[in-house]
């Protein structure tokens, strides 16, 4: 099998067959990761660009080494410090990169939409790596590969999304790819932090961390942005740990082998308590390696790969 | 020079008439109304099977000229209105220079005269450079010929200011033509708040922006007796507010664009900059209750806020393109396709909105069909169907967000002052 589509834009719109396929996918790539020769021929004269309009180490980083562990090419376009500043329009910064013969971009952006609109005018693919509040699908997928590892399945779980979903495109590709799985999904976080007629999408709204935590199998914990206090959206950030802040004893409720896991980077004493950050509970530093498989598979079966080759 | 228009059907709300009739043409103006008439010398246009009305009046446009010719001039605009099957166009001073002065506005009129080829009435500012801070001088803006004040693109944020400006422009007496947002509510907006601001993660411009200014301006219009226009209204919650006030015997009065009345904001999706505009396109039940004005007579009249924008202003990020839809060209073809077709809105009510509602909402005398008005006509094929294709606009606006659709009813001939200037979408000058 292989993923049949130019671009990876978002989970909306894929379905779960190939969701299922990217992750099956990215078991094997992570023995990869794991092996003391890190290295796969399988992407050799490939050639993978990041551009990313926002700062980010870890998924760009991330995108980084995945193709280079399986042989692609590899550059990073310090896009924010150069064209940029020039003025250049992103039409034209994406046709020199296309130029360049690159075959594959991952890209974020801080504008929702821009991964599509660029996608449309160019002949490479394009890896959506996050656009504005938008989606974020290959975070959701190393996420749900990091919840599959532990339970072995993503059917039905319950699972509570915590913090600023308004602005959060890792809640809507985790709202996406986990619907696709049938499973609960509770977002909870302050009124003014919870975007109109989310329910619409499947889930169920709660303000009160202990009510939406009742029996959940996974919490997903989401950085807080500091600015978002300067719009007024919540009066301080101690208040907001008050409110939000996941710690252990705040996981009463929950199933007692809950998962925790979080984006990164941690904001500790914030929106997840330091006990909590360095207990077994909590994911984050497999999320970093999964990350790195699931965009394996995704580069792989995007670059023409099928499942059954990937063992070699 | 004799024109001869025979055998279409006469539709006008003001003279009553709504039957086959032929109109004889000369020196400008209608000379006579009736049934086959045989006139030798003149030129014979068969008109059977059309619509013929009054000519087609827009009171809110932009031609971008003087300052923004490279998205539109008056030259390229006139032409798209006379392809649309508009007579006249009022244009809004948002260029640069605005139309702040009297020296802007002539410029405006001569220009119009020169490469237009349709009437231009030029729309003045409320305040000076749409800065929202000083009256503009509004006596000498009527003496050159402006027939209404609007910062349009722009609110009036401080209410003192626009209190003044409505006391100040009812002894004209002058329209004060208000683009109601909260600047604070629709703070980096670039779609309709709702669910599927929520579903694309693109922020949300709320009803309550526009709602809660119409509110305060409704207030000041009542107060000061003025009359007050509310452009491109867009929400159930504006109709609401408009109809009580009229209820209650305030001087306002609200245009609607097409785009409002048959587009809902799940169009967003693909992130298509044509899709953008302010106010923007909402949701169906903003759809239905702005119908439902245009049908209880809350709603005056429709006005295309036609905004062309350079493709470059278009071809770019969601969030970094202009707010504005190219509508000049489609408004009428979008209206008789989508309303009058299937039946929700009458013909003779679409050409009222088009005629003599936004003429008595400027204080001009109606265009009529009737021996001895001006030859000022709009003649529609209600069975021609063609695909909006953006490429083939005279407007150098390519942005329009029906592009590819199949409409059904289109302008097919306008007549300006006796000329034929369009016919079957194109220029005949």
């Amino acid at each position: 099998m292989r993923l049949e589509r130019k671009d990876l834009l978002g989970l909306r719109d894929i379905s779960r067959e190939e969701i299922q396929l990217i992750l099956d996918t990215a078991l094997p790539m992570k023995d990869i990761i794991l092996r003391d020769i890190k290295k796969a021929p399988t992407l050799r004269g490939k050639a993978l660009a990041t551009v990313f309009y926002e700062n980010s180490t870890r998924t760009r980083t991330s995108f980084e080494i995945a193709g280079k562990y399986l042989s692609a090419d590899t550059v990073n376009l310090q896009v924010t410090s150069s064209s940029v500043q020039k003025g250049e329009s992103l039409r034209d910064t994406i046709k020199t990169i296309e130029m360049m013969g690159f075959d594959v971009i991952a890209m974020r952006h801080s504008m929702s939409g821009t991964p599509q609109y660029v996608a449309r005018n160019t002949n490479m693919r394009v890896i959506n790596a996050g656009d504005g509040a938008n989606e974020h699908p290959t975070q959701a997928l190393l996420d749900m590969f990091t919840i599959l590892e532990h339970k072995k399945t993503l059917d039905d779980l319950k699972v509570a999304i915590v913090g600023d979903i308004l602005h959060s495109r890792v809640a809507r590709s985790n709202i996406y790819g986990l619907s696709k799985y049938g499973c609960e999904v509770r977002v909870v976080g302050p009124s003014t932090l919870i975007p109109p007629e989310i329910e619409r999408l499947g889930v169920k709204t709660y303000y009160n961390l202990d009510q939406a935590f009742k029996g959940v199998d996974v919490i997903n914990v989401l950085r807080i942005q500091r600015e978002r206090q300067q719009s007024a959206l919540f009066p301080s950030l101690d208040e907001y740990a008050d409110l939000y802040m996941v710690s252990s004893d705040r996981l009463q409720s929950a199933k007692d082998d809950v998962l925790v896991l979080h984006p990164g980077p941690m904001n500790r004493g914030i929106e997840v308590s330091s006990e909590l950050a360095d207990s077994s509970s909590m994911l984050v530093n497999e999320q970093v390696t999964n990350g790195v498989a699931v965009r394996m598979a995704i580069l792989f079966l995007m670059m023409g790969g099928s499942r059954g080759e990937v063992a070699n | 020079m004799k024109l001869l228009i025979k055998n279409g059907h006469l539709l006008d709300p003001i003279s009553k008439i709504d039957r086959q009739m032929d109109i004889l043409i000369e020196n400008g103006c209608i000379q006579e109304l009736g049934e086959k008439l045989e006139i030798e010398d003149a030129i014979q246009i068969d008109a059977s099977g059309k619509i013929v009305c009054p000519g087609f009046i827009d009171l809110h446009v932009h031609l971008r000229e003087p300052g923004f010719e490279y998205k539109e001039d008056i030259a390229s605009g006139t032409r798209a209105a006379a392809a649309g099957g508009f007579t006249t166009v009022c244009c809004m001073p948002n260029t640069d220079p605005v139309i702040d002065n009297a020296a802007v506005a002539n410029f405006v009129r001569e220009r119009a005269l020169l490469s237009g080829v349709i009437h231009v009435l030029p729309i003045g500012c409320i305040t000076r450079q749409q800065e929202g801070e000083l009256l503009s001088p509004m006596a000498e803006l009527v003496a050159a010929g402006c027939v209404g004040v609007s910062d349009d693109g722009k609110p009036v944020m401080n209410a003192r200011i626009m209190r003044n400006a409505l006391d100040y422009a009812k002894m004209f007496p002058l329209p004060v033509m208000v683009h109601c947002e909260d600047e604070n509510l629709s703070w980096e907006g670039q779609m309709h708040e709702g669910y599927y601001s929520t579903l694309y993660g693109l922020r949300g411009i709320p009803t309550l922006a526009e709602e809660t200014m119409i509110a305060r301006d409704l207030m000041l219009a009542e107060y000061t007796g003025a009359h007050l226009h509310i452009c491109h209204v867009s929400t159930a919650g504006s109709v609401q507010l408009i109809r009580a006030a009229k209820q209650k015997g305030v001087a306002v009065t609200c245009e609607v664009t097409p785009h409002h009345l048959t587009l809902t904001d799940e169009i967003v999706g693909d992130y298509d900059p044509d899709t953008k505009v302010n106010p923007p396109l909402r949701s169906q039940k903003h759809l239905d209750a702005l119908l439902e004005g245009l049908q209880d007579g809350t709603i005056d009249c429709i006005a295309t806020d036609h905004a062309p924008h350079h493709w470059e202003d278009k071809d770019c990020e969601y969030n970094m393109a202009a707010f504005g839809i190219s509508g000049l060209e489609t408004a009428v073809a979008v209206l008789m396709d989508r309303l009058v077709r299937s039946g929700k809105l009458e013909l003779a009510e679409l050409v009222r909105f088009f005629t003599s509602a936004p003429a008595r909402i400027l204080g001009l005398a109606p265009p009529v069909l009737a021996a001895g008005a001006a030859a000022d006509l709009t003649i529609i094929d209600p069975d021609i169907e063609k695909k909006v294709d953006p490429k083939n606009f005279y407007s150098k606006g390519k942005n329009n967000p029906y592009k590819g659709m199949h409409l059904k009813g289109w302008p097919w001939m306008t007549i300006v002052d006796g000329e034929i200037i369009a016919h079957d979408g194109k220029i005949q000058v």
